[in-house]
């Protein structure tokens, strides 16, 4: 070993100092209320750093709030109707599920990459962008046919109800439903990927907050009236509404089904292009490596 | 007439008023390895993140493999690969679905013979049906470099490519990737804190300090323009912004002003001349700069 240069000079030794005295606390408490409260405020932390996460707590008492409202106020009016068609109920359940699942069936996929932080592997290799976006919206469709599908087949022995009696509609339905939650889906990925897993909750509550103006349970024209243009720009409108006139009225309304078609096609275009942008920002940012809460 | 199979010019990056790297410049050759050095937050991993094309640079040019990286990443991206143990792998499949869906997004031929085998020489053959979350961090870096190696690279990034394994495996993998370099001329591009690794694996390296270039050339090259005596030693000096023999440092080195208790092994207390101290907080002075579990982007 050579003495190093003069220049380099080694740090000069710091005097010797007693340790300064630790506080002692008792470590053979079972339970201590101390960690409880760091443990709480690590999750108010997390809270207060997370405005989706507060919306959240205050969103699904108002959504069934709002919800059960309209219903009953539909029920009041209309039990001749419901009389008329039993199944009203049991199809728009049948078919809310295929929206809820078909956005579910995209957002969860992507976001058990985010869990995996596997994110950075995945788009080192060849992978492009919009091939993710296939991949999920064809996973999607398989997770909607096996849950939506299982749950009509159930409806069967326990309800003496088939949806499968709507016939050839039943598929234009299925259709505009599970394109209008791919486009959802791929908007709420988008939110993932900018704010992690903050937007978690927003991502399951998102296609909730259709629920009430989507016209699932009960008519359009049932909503306030300053309501039923906002109702009538979402897809979901028309296909509930066209579901409505196959039982109550036995006809198909293909007015209804293109009109559905239609912002369809926008809405996916839509979903695509945030996503793909936001994809961009988390490249930009540096977003792909380090995705988290 | 030597070629280059990255080429980096100007390279910047801003995240808002910080700039993680400026204008920082290098080219490594055809079949070469090149290590990049620097303390934490130096800009390495930010670096390797743009070459890998997962983060846009604000400025600058970055040609791999005679393309365009910026442009035309996904013409290149079939023939280079990355391996870091801070970038996981889906925790609930298996090692064998795990690296079976690489092959396939790599879109390669009998992937079941390349899985084995791979298996095989990095030694994780019986821990194939194993779930990849359910593995050790060793094992995991072994999968994750057999990730890496999958679609056999022409351009190999790697972050701390041996980073969590035991000194006996650790000297296998390294033996590994000379073997891999010899047999395909692969070019390897790495960031370490280990320097004992650098010094066995790199002909040239970078040394970054605050997102700029600070130095490079040959590990033995670097040692003797410094005059001392292991890279290690080097990494310091720049770290703590101290100049080579003869010249004035620019800036005084931070000293460690914690009060350490006696001890006649204390580095503080009795400084040796080879090697100052054991590092200042914020450098990563051990032989194996040890970064286990998770790292931010720097």
């Amino acid at each position: 070993m050579s003495a190093p240069p003069a220049t380099l000079r080694p740090p000069q030794p710091v005097a010797p100092q007693p340790p300064a005295p630790r506080a002692m606390a008792p470590s053979h408490l079972y339970f201590s209320a101390e960690r409880v409260g760091a443990m709480a405020l690590r999750y108010l932390y997390l809270l207060r750093a997370s405005w989706t996460r507060i919306i959240e707590i205050i969103y699904w008492p108002t959504m069934q709030m709002v919800l059960w409202g309209l219903i009953s106020r539909y029920v009041l009016t209309a039990t001749t109707v419901l009389h008329q068609a039993a199944g009203l109920f049991l199809a728009a359940v049948l078919l809310w599920e295929v929206l809820f699942r078909s956005q579910m069936g995209v957002h969860t996929m992507f976001q058990e990459e985010m869990y995996a932080r596997n994110l950075g592997h995945l788009f080192i290799s060849p992978l492009r962008p919009y091939e993710m976006v296939v991949a999920l919206l064809s996973v999607s469709l398989v997770r909607t046919l096996l849950s939506a599908g299982s749950a009509a087949l159930l409806a069967i022995p326990l309800y003496h109800f088939s949806i499968f009696t709507l016939g050839l509609p039943l598929l234009a339905f299925f259709v505009n439903l599970l394109i209008f939650g791919w486009a959802f889906g791929l908007v709420l990925c988008a939110m993932l990927l900018r704010f992690g897993f903050g937007a978690e909750g927003l991502a399951w509550a998102g296609i909730f907050a259709l629920t009430p103006i989507a016209g699932v349970y009960y008519p359009i024209a049932t909503l306030p009236e300053w309501l039923q243009p906002v109702a009538l720009a979402f897809p979901a409108a028309y296909v509930f509404e066209g579901m409505r006139a196959v039982l109550l009225r036995g006809e198909f309304r293909t007015d209804l089904f293109f009109a559905a078609l239609a912002l369809n096609a926008v809405y996916l275009a839509l979903g695509g292009a945030v996503f793909l942008i936001s994809f961009g920002v988390a490249r930009r940012r540096g977003l792909l490596l380090q995705v988290g809460e | 007439m030597e070629t280059f199979d990255i080429e980096v010019q100007r390279l910047t990056k801003h995240y808002g008023a910080l700039a993680a790297v400026q204008e920082l410049s290098f080219a490594v050759r055809r079949g070469a390895t090149m290590a990049l050095l620097g303390g934490n937050g130096a800009g390495k991993t930010t670096t390797l993140s743009i070459l890998i094309g997962l983060l846009e640079p604000t400025a600058g040019r970055v040609t791999i493999l005679g393309e365009d990286m910026l442009r035309h990443r996904h013409r290149v991206l079939p023939r280079m690969n990355f391996s870091s143990p801070y970038v996981d792998l889906p925790h609930r499949l298996t090692v064998r679905d795990n690296l079976r869906v690489f092959g396939h997004l790599y879109r390669l031929d009998r992937i079941g013979e390349r899985i084995a085998r791979l298996s095989e020489e990095l030694g994780f053959a019986q821990l194939l049906k194993r779930p990849y979350g359910s593995l050790s961090a060793g094992q995991k870096t072994r999968v994750t470099l057999a990730k890496a190696l999958i679609n056999e690279p022409d351009v190999l990034l790697m972050d701390e490519p041996t980073a969590s394994l035991d000194p006996d495996m650790a000297d296998y993998v390294r033996g590994y990737l000379q073997a891999y370099q010899a047999r395909t001329g692969a070019t390897l591009l790495l960031a370490s804190h280990n320097m004992t690794e650098v010094e066995r694996l790199c002909r040239d390296v970078v040394m970054l300090r605050e997102g700029v270039k600070v130095d490079e050339g040959s590990p033995q090259h670097l040692i003797a323009k410094y005059g001392r005596q292991t890279l290690e030693d080097v990494f310091i000096d720049i770290a703590r912004r101290r100049r080579r023999p003869g010249e004035e440092d620019d800036v005084p080195p931070p000293l460690p002003a914690v009060a350490q208790p006696a001890c006649a092994e204390s580095p503080v207390a009795q400084p040796t001349a080879a090697r100052p101290s054991s590092g200042p907080p914020g450098t990563q002075a051990g032989a194996n700069g040890g970064a286990a579990g998770r790292k931010e982007v720097s």
